[in-house]
């Protein structure tokens, strides 16, 4: 099967763009927002939003960290072991905090589970949203994202590569 | 995907690659996080039952295989042989297929025989992964792994992961005749590229040191003038000695321990360490004990997120 395209370097950074404003948007603000991006390409994305955040609002004091879910997935027993990712949480903690979980692809929501029950062990952040770059849909849990890049209908049977060029050398989205 | 994976147990550092070492020490940074978070435990081993199997006595070993397993929200249950059926005359054999019968999913065992740990993974009594925590005078894997996370963390600090102990000289003051962490550490810092110098009485080594890839020395002053990384003492072993090794203590502590003086003549950027429990006065001083190249209690907090790195590679994934 040959992969298909469907996001170009500047789709993605249009799309993270206006994720950035809707997220300034619907926090009124950058104040007290902690981006905890989820581990590889969520990390990624979270970086680069802040990034795009800074240049529409300087000095905003928006933090970046990195949440590994590995421990808290539902599927330990199942699969082959996962080796986990470093989680980093900024100096200033979640508590009280507006958290936006960044991550690449939404797909069954068991990862996003995970993810919520990882921050709830580290502090009781006041809002918790989710941003993700591609929604691919066939949820299997009560979860949906407050941030979207590009819904993706897809089936079960395709793949989706999310390529980033700050480790893959190139950016875009294809289904294969 | 892990490289433990396939390997139900860890029974010696002799049989791990490279790579495996690093992927253990590598989680282990990911689980030291966890405790100094507010809430110090993660869910990835609920349901499992860990038992802690000690033959022999042991503080820090047991309490940190324990804090490991509940940190990783696994049930555990700790067995020593004073109190229990081994102390009427219960065989390896019906003790480990009584763990069986309760459904043990990993067995810490710590056992006076060397082999005891190869025994009960390879018998075929008890299908649980089998962790040695320390075998007559074999192997302590678990603690030649803390060590060396120990190292890379003083060596390399936030940048630790990944890295191996390459141009490392490590020396190793002791008894190593008896000494199973000796045995666990030159194999695996080996392994990581560091350089290993035993330096003991010629009573205290063991035949056969010939063919192991360390060097030897019997001085402790001129390994001192050598300038190691790491100088490691280990604990006089009285209770397994039955012979004499040496004339006096007194005369043990002025030849072989490292004193005040011979502290101060150690490279500043050299760590001492020692796996406990310490011998104050004979094979270390207290200042030497106490000082800030003492890495003492740090190896005892790193040995907790070395046995959740062990537990969480063994026992998470794959149907077994």
């Amino acid at each position: 099967m040959t992969a298909r395209i469907v996001m170009q370097p500047s789709d993605i950074t249009r799309a993270l763009t206006r994720i950035s404003h809707e997220i300034l948007e619907s926090n009124r603000g950058s104040s007290d927002l902690v981006l905890l991006g989820i581990p590889t390409r969520g990390v990624i994305l979270a970086r680069r939003i802040a990034a795009i955040l800074e240049t529409i609002e300087p000095d905003s004091g928006v933090t970046v960290g990195a949440l590994d879910v590995t421990m808290y997935r539902d599927d330990l027993a199942r699969n082959v072991t996962r080796t986990p990712a470093p989680t980093e949480i900024p100096a200033g903690g979640v508590d009280g905090k507006t958290v936006v979980l960044v991550d690449d692809v939404l797909y069954s929501g068991r990862t996003i589970r995970a993810a919520l029950d990882a921050i709830n062990d580290i502090g009781r952040p006041r809002f918790v949203r989710l941003a993700a770059l591609v929604d691919r849909g066939h949820r299997e849990l009560p979860i949906r994202a407050d941030f979207v890049g590009k819904n993706l209908p897809t089936s079960t049977s395709e793949r989706i590569n999310v390529r980033l060029s700050e480790i893959d050398d190139t950016d875009e989205v294809a289904i294969a | 995907m892990s490289s433990l994976t396939g390997t139900a147990h860890l029974l010696s550092t002799k049989d791990l690659t490279r790579d495996a070492a690093i992927e253990i020490l590598d989680v282990a940074e990911d689980m030291a996080d966890v405790s100094t978070r507010e809430v110090k435990k993660l869910p990835a081993l609920r349901g499992k039952t860990v038992v802690n199997l000690f033959f022999e006595d042991s503080t820090r070993t047991r309490i940190s295989f324990e804090a490991a397993a509940k940190r990783l929200s696994a049930d555990v249950i700790s067995v020593s042989a004073k109190g229990s059926s081994v102390s009427k005359g219960e065989s390896l054999k019906d003790t480990s297929q009584t763990l069986a019968a309760i459904g043990a999913d990993a067995v810490v065992i710590r056992h006076g025989s060397s082999g005891a740990p190869r025994v009960l993974a390879q018998s075929g009594w008890i299908d649980a992964s089998v962790v040695n925590a320390g075998d007559g005078t074999h192997e302590h894997p678990t603690q030649a792994l803390l060590d060396a996370f120990t190292m890379r963390k003083r060596l390399h600090g936030a940048a630790s992961r990944g890295k191996d102990l390459d141009g490392v000289s490590v020396t190793i003051v002791g008894d190593v005749l008896h000494s199973r962490v000796a045995r666990s550490n030159a194999w695996l810092l080996t392994t990581l590229g560091a350089s290993v110098t035993f330096v003991a009485p010629a009573t205290l080594l063991p035949v056969g040191i010939g063919s192991w890839p360390v060097s030897v020395d019997y001085d402790l002053d001129s390994a001192i003038a050598a300038q190691p990384d790491v100088l490691m003492m280990l604990r006089i072993q009285s209770e397994r000695m039955h012979a004499a090794f040496f004339p006096t203590a007194r005369e043990y502590s002025r030849e072989w321990g490292l004193d005040d003086e011979r502290l101060a003549r150690l490279p500043a950027a050299s760590l001492v360490m020692h796996p406990g429990p310490m011998n104050r006065g004979l094979e270390i001083s207290a200042g030497a004990a106490d000082s800030p190249q003492s890495t003492v209690l740090e190896q005892v907090a790193n040995g907790v997120s070395i046995r959740m790195a062990v537990l969480y590679l063994l026992l998470s994934g794959g149907a077994t």
